[in-house]
């Protein structure tokens, strides 16, 4: 009756010598299993800052399928800019507001059976779909591939390279990036600009000696009363340089 | 190494795999911990000569040369502490990921042309970038251990090494443009020969933006003059005041071992990574390609070149932390961004243009052709990918 | 014995056999999922925010995935570079998405001395 021998046993008889295992199969299921799991956790968290050390996680997990995907540039970048960029960003973020109160604020139960309900019927959905093309299922073999950093490149300052040039259909001709490099470009720059002014030092009415002594060290009495009541609390944060 | 355990000593090839990555974590690794002792007897040594004292003298002979084994003997003892109001979690895991990644951005590092971890088309990207997670651990150390002080270490850390990554970035471009490539394995390739064709001497502006680097990457590992995170004149210790014992020793077994790292790259990039002063091994007609005993032997004079090139790098960071006071916070993103930043891409575009009108160099004749044969991506007859374009000294024209 | 058996070889299949489309797919979509729920459920301004970072990486999985030329069996066309650059871009669009939303909670922090976001009804009629 007990199955857990069975299945154990059922797993040493299997005809399944290591030299089986498909290596980068393994390495795939291991760095889906932590994309995943932390994911989940991400989710399940309450706490703020947990949930930012298992984003982490999860999106360093997720460079390292990039890297298996043969897209090398591609983890690199989100090494660099997601995870040493805009988590750490995010973090300080979090560091910036961590005040006891708001570390973990917790959603209601009716919501979170909701949002169950809704998550696991749009996993459905999406699981389905992903199962149901055929060419979808059926890996590559032996496909050498070729380092794509050069290709994004170029294909970035308008050439593309990674095609037949000479004597291929003009249908299949694909183009370049140029365009939406300039207006990401722009786009990074009026950001840039657009947040520096969201989190400029407004106007300052006491000295700013003062004013940092105060907003170094929030006395917890204004935290706790402005988590109860409406008030607008007198200090600001480190980072904003003072009160509106 | 895998071929060898296959073909000689007849491992089935997912063993000699194993047994071929083990050996390789296990060298680097090695390295580190290895790197560590004797970097922080050194550090203790200097500091002890620059200030006019004698350092250690009494651990292991005349010299003290057994004294960080002492201390790391000391901290296995120690009791590992925890605050009351620590995330436990967090507390215990941040030391982890600090070495991590520290160690990780060791696996695209080459120490000579084959003895590397894991070749990469984009190795010094990769490099950088894991290099950066090293903050996290630092980060989640000051948040978790419910310390003003820690935290206060923490913020000044994340606030420096994200404006720092900027000038950094850009310093780097610098060599990957020069050498069309952003493998560490090619980017030192292009420098082999004589002294002059190391990418520091290229032109004025690589001389200029290797310091720019030399800057940024002191202040990216934080070292003094730009050690905020750790200022123990204001914050205890900063960000591993609450920290004792082994935990500790990981967080200084990740800075001496990125300290290793950004020396090893500036080796890498400016400084003809194994590639000698004096072609050595060329002059006696020896190379390393063949995979004989005499390339072995270039292999690991290549090896020997570089380590000596990184632990130079990583002795003047001793020397300047000894030597400078250190910079206020403001003083230090002042650094960054009105200095460092403007200067890198001036002197980015100034390689550039230097590298369109005087594709020769100055003097002609003193660099070796083949450094300057670079991979050209015309798009030839025959939809060939990439043709090598054998024209010295000339910048590949891209057709529109 | 038999059926615990079947049932046990197809977990072990994952491992013997080389990774599709699908598996990145099936990645990308609980990335998703997490990420939706977690928009949905969390009331702290940054959870929203690292709930839309989820999102917008289970997408560049997908995107990797059909870009991939380790995947795709015969007879499909892999988007080959053109899926990368799009995965370049919303890594970028989502660094500069971050800074602004970071900027806006600061921001919200500072005038409500909270980052509960069911507090921000200041507009509401």
């Amino acid at each position: 009756m007990s199955a857990l021998p069975m299945i154990a046993g059922a797993l040493i008889a299997a005809p399944l010598p290591v030299a089986a295992i498909n290596w980068h199969s393994l390495f795939f299921l291991l760095f889906a299993s932590v994309s995943c799991g932390f994911a989940v956790a991400v989710v399940a968290a309450d706490n703020v800052v947990r949930m930012a050390f298992y984003l982490v996680l999860s999106l360093g997990a997720t460079a390292g399928l990039f890297f298996l995907a043969g897209a090398e540039f591609l983890g690199a970048m989100q090494l660099m800019i997601y995870v040493g960029g805009t988590l750490v960003l995010l973090v300080f973020g979090v560091m910036l507001t961590a005040q006891a109160p708001l570390v973990a604020i917790k959603g209601s139960g009716r919501d979170r059976v909701l949002a169950g309900i809704v998550g696991v019927a749009l996993l459905a959905l999406l699981l389905q779909a992903a199962f149901s093309v055929k060419p979808w299922r059926a890996p590559a073999a032996g496909v050498v591939a070729e380092p794509a950093a050069t290709p994004i490149g170029m294909s970035l300052v308008g050439v593309r390279v990674d095609e037949p040039a000479v004597g291929a259909p003009a249908a299949n001709k694909r183009p370049g990036y140029m365009l939406p490099f300039e207006i990401v470009s722009i786009h990074l720059l009026v950001v840039l600009v657009g947040a520096a002014y969201l989190a400029r030092a407004k106007r300052r009415k006491v000295p700013r000696a003062i004013e940092v002594a105060a907003s170094v060290e929030p006395p917890a009495s204004v935290a706790e009363h402005a988590s109860i009541g409406r008030e607008r609390h007198r200090s600001g944060s480190v980072l904003a340089g003072g009160r509106p | 190494m895998a071929e060898f355990l296959i073909n000689t000593v007849r491992l089935p090839a997912w063993l000699a795999w194993s047994v071929t990555a083990g050996v390789a974590a296990a060298l680097i690794l090695n390295v580190i911990a290895g790197g560590a002792l004797v970097f922080i007897w050194a550090e203790r040594k200097i500091a002890g000569r620059i200030q006019d004292r004698l350092g250690p003298t009494r651990t292991g002979g005349k010299f003290g040369w057994l004294q960080s084994l002492a201390d790391g003997l000391k901290l296995l003892a120690k009791e590992d502490l925890m605050p009351d109001g620590a995330d436990g979690m967090l507390f215990r895991l941040a030391p982890y990921v600090s070495f991590c990644a520290s160690f990780c951005a060791f696996i695209a590092l080459p120490f000579a042309f084959d003895f590397i971890g894991q070749r990469m088309n984009v190795g010094v990207f990769f490099v950088i970038a894991v290099l950066g997670i090293e903050v996290f651990g630092v980060i989640l150390a000051g948040y978790a251990s419910a310390s003003k002080w820690s935290l206060f270490g923490a913020m000044r850390e994340a606030a420096q090494v994200v404006s720092y990554e900027v000038p950094l970035g850009m310093c780097v471009v610098v060599p990957v443009m020069l050498a069309g490539s952003m493998d560490l394995v090619t980017i030192a390739e292009k420098q082999a020969g004589w002294l002059t064709n190391w990418y520091l001497f290229h032109d004025p502006f690589t001389f200029v933006i290797f310091w720019v680097y030399v800057t940024c990457a002191v202040a990216s590992v934080n070292r003094a003059p730009f050690d905020l995170a750790e200022a123990e004149s204001e914050l205890v210790a900063g960000f591993h005041t609450e920290y004792s014992g082994l935990r500790w020793s990981y967080f200084f077994m990740a800075e001496y071992g990125s300290m290793f790292l950004v020396s090893a790259l500036a080796a890498l990039l400016f400084l003809g990574g194994w590639n000698g002063p004096v072609p050595v091994a060329s002059l006696l007609g020896l190379s390393e390609g063949t995979g004989d005993t005499a390339s072995y032997f270039v292999r690991l004079l290549g090896m020997a070149n570089l380590l000596g090139k990184a632990s130079l790098g990583v002795l003047i960071m001793m020397w300047i932390r000894w030597t400078l006071p250190r910079l206020r916070i403001d003083q230090v993103m002042m650094t960054c961004l009105k200095y460092c930043t403007p200067l890198a891409a001036a002197m980015f575009l100034g390689a550039m243009l230097w590298q369109i009108a005087l594709p020769g160099g100055l003097v002609p004749g003193l660099r070796r052709p083949a450094g300057e044969i670079r991979e050209g991506w015309l798009p030839g007859p025959g939809g060939a990918f990439k043709v090598r374009s054998a024209d010295v000294g000339k910048v590949v024209q891209v057709s529109p | 014995m038999n059926i615990v058996v079947a049932s046990a070889v197809p977990l072990l299949g994952l491992i013997t056999e080389p990774v599709s489309v699908a598996h990145y797919l099936v990645v990308g979509a609980i990335l998703f999922v997490s990420g939706v729920v977690c928009m949905a459920m969390k009331r702290n301004a940054l959870g929203v925010l690292m709930g839309i970072e989820l999102v917008l990486n289970g997408a560049n999985v997908n995107f990797v995935a059909f870009a991939s030329p380790y995947l795709q069996g015969e007879g499909s066309r892999s988007l080959g570079l053109d899926g990368q650059v799009i995965a370049l871009f919303v890594i970028l669009l989502a660094a500069a998405e971050a800074a602004v939303a970071l900027a806006i909670t600061l921001n919200f922090y500072n005038n409500h001395a909270t980052v509960d976001v069911d507090r921000a009804d200041d507009l509401k009629g």
